[in-house]
Formats: structure tokens, sequence, C-alpha cells
């Protein structure tokens, strides 16, 4: 069997060369182009051409910190790397004048450094310390932010690859054996240990067997799989070879998002330039073993990230799910065993293979082993993309890594694993979060989907957001979830409109059970979670709503009652000015009135107010 | 064959490996009801009525696509399952035309059976209905969409057994309904109209144009008989009230063709009762036809054909046989073309 040793050597050379000079380097994830990232991009060219300077210009994908996206890294050579947050267009001459020619960082905009092996700058927090960062490990997303996700060079200059060789020369039971060993559990949210359901496709007697990725990312606030796919997909596809391999598969399917348009390019050009390399295709360096990869993109269902309504939508049928047993381990992709894990589950891959399953199984919990990427969004500081060790708690997340909550506002709950999760309240903050806590808070991991809401969210409104995203969702199929899911909504919206009954939580409660029990698909099973747990934790919210008729967040614009608090009120008439409707009437430096039967509670009065002498609740 | 050894409602049964735990149940003589489920077509585990619990599973599980397992324990009528069956059938309801006086399904709907059977009066769910128009455009079937609760059962039968492929899903969640493609009507589809959907719909979504106001399910005495169209001989029930024949229905024990039939078969009936059907021979006389006894018809014929062959010779003679008639008259019309007319020239409408 051939090896890649000279070709590695080559790229070893080639990437510290290109390490090795002055660079300044753009995050190109798509959180980095939505915020700017190509404009800034364009004008650092511009800049170093007008000045004649002799840069490496480079980009790179999403670091995490979508929260300061764009963000652009500096390195002179053989001193640190910068990088800066918040960076436009209008702060590029700047950047470059004092940090390329004057050496001097810019140390007002710089966000954190990696020193290397060089002394880092005073004044600049250390990665490893910076609070986003000291608690997460870096392992799938290792490369994300700090190498070219279009090349191969840096890919490959970086350890790339070296999992697919070593597996070649390993017994394939053997492999499957690693991965068990390395107790790596599912990371699209079920969490089914991966080694035993390769061992199942491996134990499967068939001429055909297929690996596929699901990479159908779907779940309202969650983009792990995206930034792993744009930041590194040669590690996607390294791990569907090892899996190829060790089933014995020859081919294999990545079903991408077609909302995820950048992720499909680069794979694109991943699975070309793994094929120039005699990477990908027949005899895969000399070693008999030959495996192809085609790209499925899906066309918008989020239902198709359930598994086997995705293998009937790359079959060409309507992703809708299909009964199990048989499970695709055994009658898959046109019939045939097939192997289904997430992009971050395969991602993982080569790092157990290259480092061994005792050293993964080191990180994480009695039962859920290694890291797990979450994306972190809501009302949190810090929004973005974090690795960190199993058992981490949800209080270290948000506070630590997340900052804890905007505009010091008071947590209430997090929202765990999208459409199918539930909303965990303050109190469940120091659980250490695996799969099987999770579980048993009511919510699930999901694939990783963080959303942080304060005290001015309405939880029956959350819950009625989710509820409206799985009936919209939902495939039609079965009738609890197509049916129930609509009753569950409406019964949702007359409560959000002040026209609930108490028996309708009973209804409500019903609905979950059955609708959990029966339903046919993960999908159905799940979608009553952020009604059963918001049910569980903030009961009094619907009752308020019920009983009282008021939203105690003040979100529920049919409950609001716009008043104008006396002691506040100094009577300067800007609110009745701004009144849309003349609801507001009051004499001069005298407190004012909102006449409710006027008002249609459009909140043009409140930001008027400069005495937070309006409210809602 | 491999037989399995379960335990069902805390007796044990033995069944051979492969049948599902409803095939089982149902030779234990327990029912359980089932919407989407038909013998012959796919499962597709859609309308959870037949939901059970299996001990040690997650969830309940539908019996109609659950194949057995060696000490498998089930419960087909526990609380759990009890509370679930009524709670779907309370959601279809929801969502389902009021219409039962007057529905042409009446006495044959599945979904008002397995409502009387489980107490279910009224729907707890009140909300949005479907408001679908009716389509009437074509002449055999009448669709509502209405009252039709998703169990797929028309997309199955005309992919696997038809094999016309014209049905399938449109929309998603509630609005989710079977449609041709486009969601157009049937005759802008590629519909045959074999009215195999309309055989296997357990509701009065998809109903007999012809039947439409003819009798109420329960008065229609069932007469098997076989299809006159063509030699294929397909058996169907005809649907006679007050001895006039008001619709066909598939009988599954048809050997030939099971539940399937054509258009023709299904909908072709009315010339029965055709006042301008022509029952006796008639013998053109005088440039007007009269009608004739069979004897004399038959006579007419013989004299005729004697003439010809004697005046012209056999090869001057040919028969042309139709795909209507049964193999035994294909066989004696060949037979008299050959021995009494002396001739070779016999053909057949069907032959390729």
């Amino acid at each position: 069997m051939k090896n890649l040793d000279q070709i590695r050597q080559k790229y070893v050379e080639q990437y510290r060369r290109k390490l090795g000079k002055d660079r300044i380097v753009v995050g190109l994830g798509t959180c980095g182009i939505a915020a700017g990232g190509n404009k800034v991009l364009q004008a650092i060219k511009e800049e170093v051409a007008s000045r004649g300077l002799d840069v490496e210009i480079d980009f790179t994908s999403c670091i995490g910190m979508c929260y300061c996206e764009p963000v652009v890294e500096i390195a002179l050579a053989g001193a640190p790397s910068v990088i800066y947050g918040n960076i436009i267009p209008d702060k590029v001459a700047k950047l470059i004048e004092s940090h390329i020619v004057n050496k001097t960082p810019v140390y007002e905009w710089a966000a954190i450094q990696i020193p290397g092996e060089a002394a880092p700058y005073e004044g600049i927090s250390v990665m490893e310390k910076f609070p986003y960062y000291e608690k997460q490990v870096r392992s799938v997303t290792s490369r994300l932010g700090r190498t070219n996700p279009e090349s191969i060079v840096d890919y490959i200059a970086t350890g790339g690859y070296e999992g697919i060789e070593k597996a070649l020369q390993t017994d394939k039971q053997a492999i499957i054996d690693e991965i068990k060993k390395s107790g790596l559990r599912g990371r699209g949210g079920g969490g089914f240990p991966t080694g035993t359901k390769w061992q199942f496709v491996y134990d499967a007697q068939d001429d055909k067997k297929y690996a596929v990725c699901n990479a159908d990312e779907g779940d309202p606030g969650a983009f792990m799989d995206r930034s792993v796919l744009e930041g590194d997909p040669h590690s996607v596809l390294e791990g569907m070879m090892i899996a190829g391999y060790a089933i014995g598969a020859d081919e294999g399917y990545i079903y991408c998002r077609a909302e995820y348009p950048l992720a499909i390019r680069r794979l694109n050009l991943a699975i070309a330039q793994a094929e120039e390399h005699g990477l990908l295709g027949d005899n895969i360096l000399d070693s008999g073993f030959s495996f192809r990869i085609k790209i499925k993109a899906g066309a918008g269902a989020f239902v198709c990230g359930e598994e086997t309504a995705l293998l009937n939508s790359i079959e060409g049928e309507r992703g809708m799910p299909r009964v199990r047993p048989p499970f695709p381990a055994n009658k898959g992709l046109w019939q045939k065993p097939t192997v289904l894990n997430n992009v971050e589950t395969y991602a993982n891959v080569p790092f157990i293979i290259r480092y061994g399953g005792d050293w993964y199984a080191k990180m994480g919990t009695e039962t859920s082993k290694g890291s797990k990427v979450f994306c972190l969004t809501g009302k949190v500081n810090n929004t973005g993309l974090m690795e960190v060790p199993m058992g981490i708690t949800l209080r270290d997340i948000i506070f630590s890594i997340g900052g804890g909550i905007q505009g010091g506002k008071e947590f209430k709950a997090v929202q765990s694993g999208g459409p199918s999760g539930g909303c965990i309240p303050a109190e469940h903050l120091d659980t250490p979060i695996d799969y099987d806590s999770l579980t048993a808070l009511g919510a699930i991991m999901g694939s990783g989907g963080l959303v942080v809401m304060d005290e001015t969210t309405c939880m029956v409104d959350v819950a009625k957001f989710f509820l409206n995203f799985t009936q919209n969702e939902s495939c039609g199929k079965c009738t609890p979830c197509r049916e129930g899911t609509k009753r569950m909504l409406e019964i949702l919206q007359r409560i959000c409109e002040g026209e609930g009954e108490l028996e309708d939580l009973d209804t409500l409660e019903r609905l979950c059970k059955v609708i959990k029990n029966s339903a046919l698909c993960g999908l159905g099973q799940t979608c009553p979670n952020p009604i059963a747990t918001t049910l569980k934790y903030f009961r009094s919210e619907y009752e308020a709503h019920i009983i009282d008729k008021r939203c105690p967040a003040g979100v529920c614009t049919a409950l609001k009652v716009y008043t104008i608090l006396e002691d506040k009120c100094t009577g300067c008439g800007a609110c009745a000015r701004n009144c849309p409707t003349g609801a507001i009437t009051g004499a001069k430096k005298e407190p004012h009135v909102i006449d409710t039967e006027k008002c249609i509670k459009c909140g043009t009065c409140i930001p008027k107010c400069k005495f937070d002498a309006i409210t809602t609740a | 064959m491999e037989m399995v050894k379960l335990i069902i409602n805390g007796k044990e049964v033995e069944v051979p490996s492969g049948t599902t735990i409803l095939e089982a149940a149902e030779q234990m003589g327990i029912n359980i009801p089932r919407l989407c489920y038909m013998k012959g077509l796919s499962s597709a585990g859609a309308c959870r009525l037949c939901v059970v619990e299996v001990k040690g599973a997650r969830a309940l599980v539908a019996s109609c696509a659950t194949a057995v397992t060696p000490g498998m324990e089930v419960q087909t009528h526990s609380p759990d399952v009890m509370e679930a069956r009524r709670t779907i059938l309370e959601l279809l309801i929801a969502n389902h035309t009021p219409d039962c006086l007057t529905c042409e399904k009446m006495g044959e709907c599945k979904l008002a059976e397995y409502c009387y059977e489980y107490g279910v009066k009224e729907s707890s769910f009140k909300g949005e209905k479907h408001n679908y128009p009716i389509e009437t455009s074509n002449p055999f079937i009448v669709r509502d969409m209405n009252k039709c609760i998703l169990c797929g059962k028309c997309v199955r039968v005309c992919d696997e057994i038809t094999g016309q492929n014209v049905m399938g899903f449109a929309y998603r969640g509630f609005n989710c309904k079977p449609a041709p493609f486009y969601d157009d009507e049937l005759v802008e589809s590629n519909c045959v109209f074999c009215g195999q959907c309309v055989a296997v719909c357990p509701t009065g979504a998809l109903t007999e144009k012809q039947m439409q106001k003819k009798g109420r399910r329960w008065e229609l005495e069932r007469v098997k008989t076989t299809c006159p169209f063509c030699g294929t001989g397909c058996n169907f029930d005809l649907l006679v009230k007050d001895n006039q024949i008001v619709g066909v229905a598939s009988n599954p024990t048809s050997v030939v063709n099971g539940y399937a039939l054509c258009v023709k078969g299904r909908f072709g009936w009315d010339f029965v009762h055709n006042e301008k059907r022509i029952k006796t021979p008639l013998i053109k006389k005088d440039g007007q036809f009269v009608p004739a006894s069979w004897d004399e018809a038959l006579d007419l014929i013989a004299a005729r054909f004697k003439e010809i062959k004697e005046k012209y010779g056999p090869d001057s003679f040919a028969a042309l046989s139709s795909a209507r008639c049964t193999n035994e008259e294909n066989f004696l019309v060949q037979k008299f073309t050959r021995a009494v007319m002396g001739t070779n020239n016999v053909d057949h409408c069907a032959r390729t």
C-alpha cells in the first residue's frame, strides 16, 4: 500500500512557509461573510497593494466568536497571532498601518491572541485564558478558524488523512472496536452508540452498502454542522471514508441542505481535491479499497433530517419517514445496509482513529464521552460556536463562555435541542450536560443548539413558536403529528390571546403524552417537548395567561395592558403627542392616563417615554 | 417454516416468523383497528390507530408494520393504547365533515365504525377544518378531501397495484393531502379511472359518482359476477338494489384480479339497464331492422356462409375474434373457421 509520507512532507513545508510570513487572515464562514467579511478582505487586499507590502493574505472559516464577526487575524513572522473582532473596511487602514507597518497590534480592537511558540503581547488575552475559550476544548473544531478550509495542503499538513491511512492498514473489526472503545455517540441528537451502529452494518450480509452523512441541520439556532462543513470539510470526508472501509461500503452520500451553499461548495472542492490525490475513487492508496462520495442537496424540509425521510429523499421520493424496523443498518438506502451518521460524528472519527479510543474516552461523563459542539444563541452576550467536554454545566456554557445575559437581565431558561428539545429552567443550570441528564430533564441533547431566554421571554410564546415550526414542518404522514401539532398550536394561540381555559392545560398534557407515545418518527415523538417542559417548569405562566389574562413577560400582544405609572409620569406629554389613536390624555405636568378602549397596543409610546413610566404587564 | 412464540394479552401464541403483531392478534381473534393497513399493500404505519404496547419498547408500536419477535409481550388494549386510539380518532373527526347522515359511505365507513367501537361521539379539539371544494369534474369519482384522513391507501394502491402512480402527497403539516401531480384535478392527470383508490378508501373521501343517492350501503345486495368486457375474466360484486344494478364493488376473493379492476369493469355497467340495448337478433328486411328469433337468425347466417363458400371458395372467408370472448368461445371460432369454413383466415383483436 502507498502512503502519504512524501506528499505530507511537501505540504508541511509549504504550510510552514505560509505561517512563517507576515499574514492577514479573514474569517470567511457564512457568519463572517454575512457580517461583511468579503468587503473587509477586499479592503485588506487594496490596502496591502497600495502600500506594496509583502504580506500573505489568506482566509479561514469561523473560529467560533460569531458575536464579533467579521474576525481578522494578523500574525507577524515569529510573533503571536492576534485575532481582531468587529473589523469593518474603515478599520483596515489603521489595522495594517499599526500592526503590519509599525509592528504594534491595535490593542483596543484585539479580542485574543494565539502566541504559539512566540512571547505573548502584553495586554491581549491569550486564547486559552480568554473567558470564551477557557472552558472549551478544540478537537473537532481544531481547524476551524485556523486553517484554510479550501486547501488540502493545510488539511494534510495538520495531520489530515492520517486516520484513513492508519485505518487502511487495520482490520475492519478492530476499527469498529476502536470506535466502540471511544464511547462516541451520535452527535445528531439521538445519541446512539456509533460503534454499535457500525457493527450492525458490518454484520449485515450484502454485496452493496452505503455510508451516508446527515448534513440536513435544521433546528432553529443550530449551526454546528455548517461550521464544521465550512471549516473542515476534509475531516467529514475522511470520517466517512473510515466508516465506509470499516463497514464494507464503496459509496457515500452527504445529504446537505441547499440552504448551506458555502458548505456544499467547499465539500465539492474537498471531494475534487481528495480525488486528485487518490484519496477518493478506485483502489485508494493501492489498498484495494474504493470509495466515492456524492452530495445530495436537500430541498428544505426539516423532516429530512430524520434518517429514514432523508433516505427517501436521496432516493427521489418525498421526504417522509419510513416505519422502523427495519432500521437503516439493515435496510437503508435503496434497501441496502447503511451507516447514517451526522457531520459532527463523522468529523470525530479521524481523531479517534489517530489518537485512539482511549484518548477520546478520557473526556466526558460515564455515559457520554468526548466533546460536543454547541451553538449558543439568544439573549446571551457571546453568541457563537463552542466545543466543550461532555459533563460541563449549562451554567458554565451560558455564564462563563457565553458571558451571561444581555443587558444584565435575569436568566429564565435555555432551550436545548431545537423543536424536539425542551426548556430548562435556572434551577437545573448546574446539571452536567450529557445525553441522559438532558433527557431526564425533558429536553434532549439534540444536535447542539442552545437558545438562551431571559425574563422578557414568554414561555407560552416560546412553546407556540416551536409548535408553529413543527406543525409547518410535519410531513403529514401520521395522524398524531399532523393533526395533534395543529390542535396544540391552536390551543397555545388561544392561550396567548387570552381565550384559554384551564381545561386546555389538561388537553395539552393529554396530547403531549399521546403524540410522544404514538407518533411515527422522532420528529413527531419529540415535538411535544417544548410544551411538556414549559408546562412542567413554567406552569404559573400558563395560568397567568388563562386565569389573570396576563402575560407576565409582557410579550403576548393581546394580553398587554398599557398603563402609565402615576409615580413615574412627569406629564411631559411625549407619549400623548405620539399616540396614533389619541388614547393618551392628561394635563401638562400631571400624570397622564391611557384609555384602553382606544389603545391599539402598537407600543409607540414606550420608547417615547424617558421615565420608564409606561408598562404593559 | 421458522415459528416464533410470543405473548399477546397474556396468552402465548405461535406464529410463523415474519408475521406482524396485527396478523398474530387476528389469528387469536383479537381485532385491532386499522385505517391505513391493507393486506396486499405495503405497510405505511401512518394512521397509528393500530398501535399496541410492547414490553420494553420506548413508545407504542404500529402493529401493522412490526414483525413479531421471540418472547415479545404485547398488550393490544391497555389503558395507554386505548387513550392513544381515542385521541387519534378525536383528532381525525376534529377535521372531518360531520355529514354522516347523508354521506355515501355511511355503513361502510371505517372511521365511523371505530368511533362507534371506541365511544368517540365528538372531538374535544375545536379549531380549523379543511374547506376544500368537492371535485366532481370527472364522470366516475367524487373526491371530497374534507373527509380524507390521509391513510394514503389511494396513493399506495395506485402505485403498487395499478402501477399508474397518479397520486402522491402534496403540502406539509395540517395541509398535507393526497393529490395528483400539481394538485390538479383527476381529469388533468394521467389517471385511468380504474377506481382502485375508491375501492380502498376507508371514508367518504372517494366515492363512485354513479352511486350517489342510489341507496345506503346496507341496502345493497352483493351479487358476484364475471366482468363481460374482456377475456381476463375479472370477478367483482354487482351492487344491487330493487333488482337494479347501482354499482360495482371489488371482491377481494376474486382469484384472477383481487381488488383490481379497470375503468370498464368498475364503471362501465350502465349499459345493463339501457333502454336502447339490443335484446334479440335483428334482421334487415326492406331496409329496416326487424326483430327475429335466434333460430331464424342463425339459419340465415348458415345459409349465407354456405353460399359464399360455394361461390367464392373457403379463402373468401375470414374470422376476426374478440377479446371480449372467453377462451372457449375463441377456440370455437377458430375451430369453426378451419373445420367448417375450411380456411386458416382467422385472427384475434388482441393478437400482438
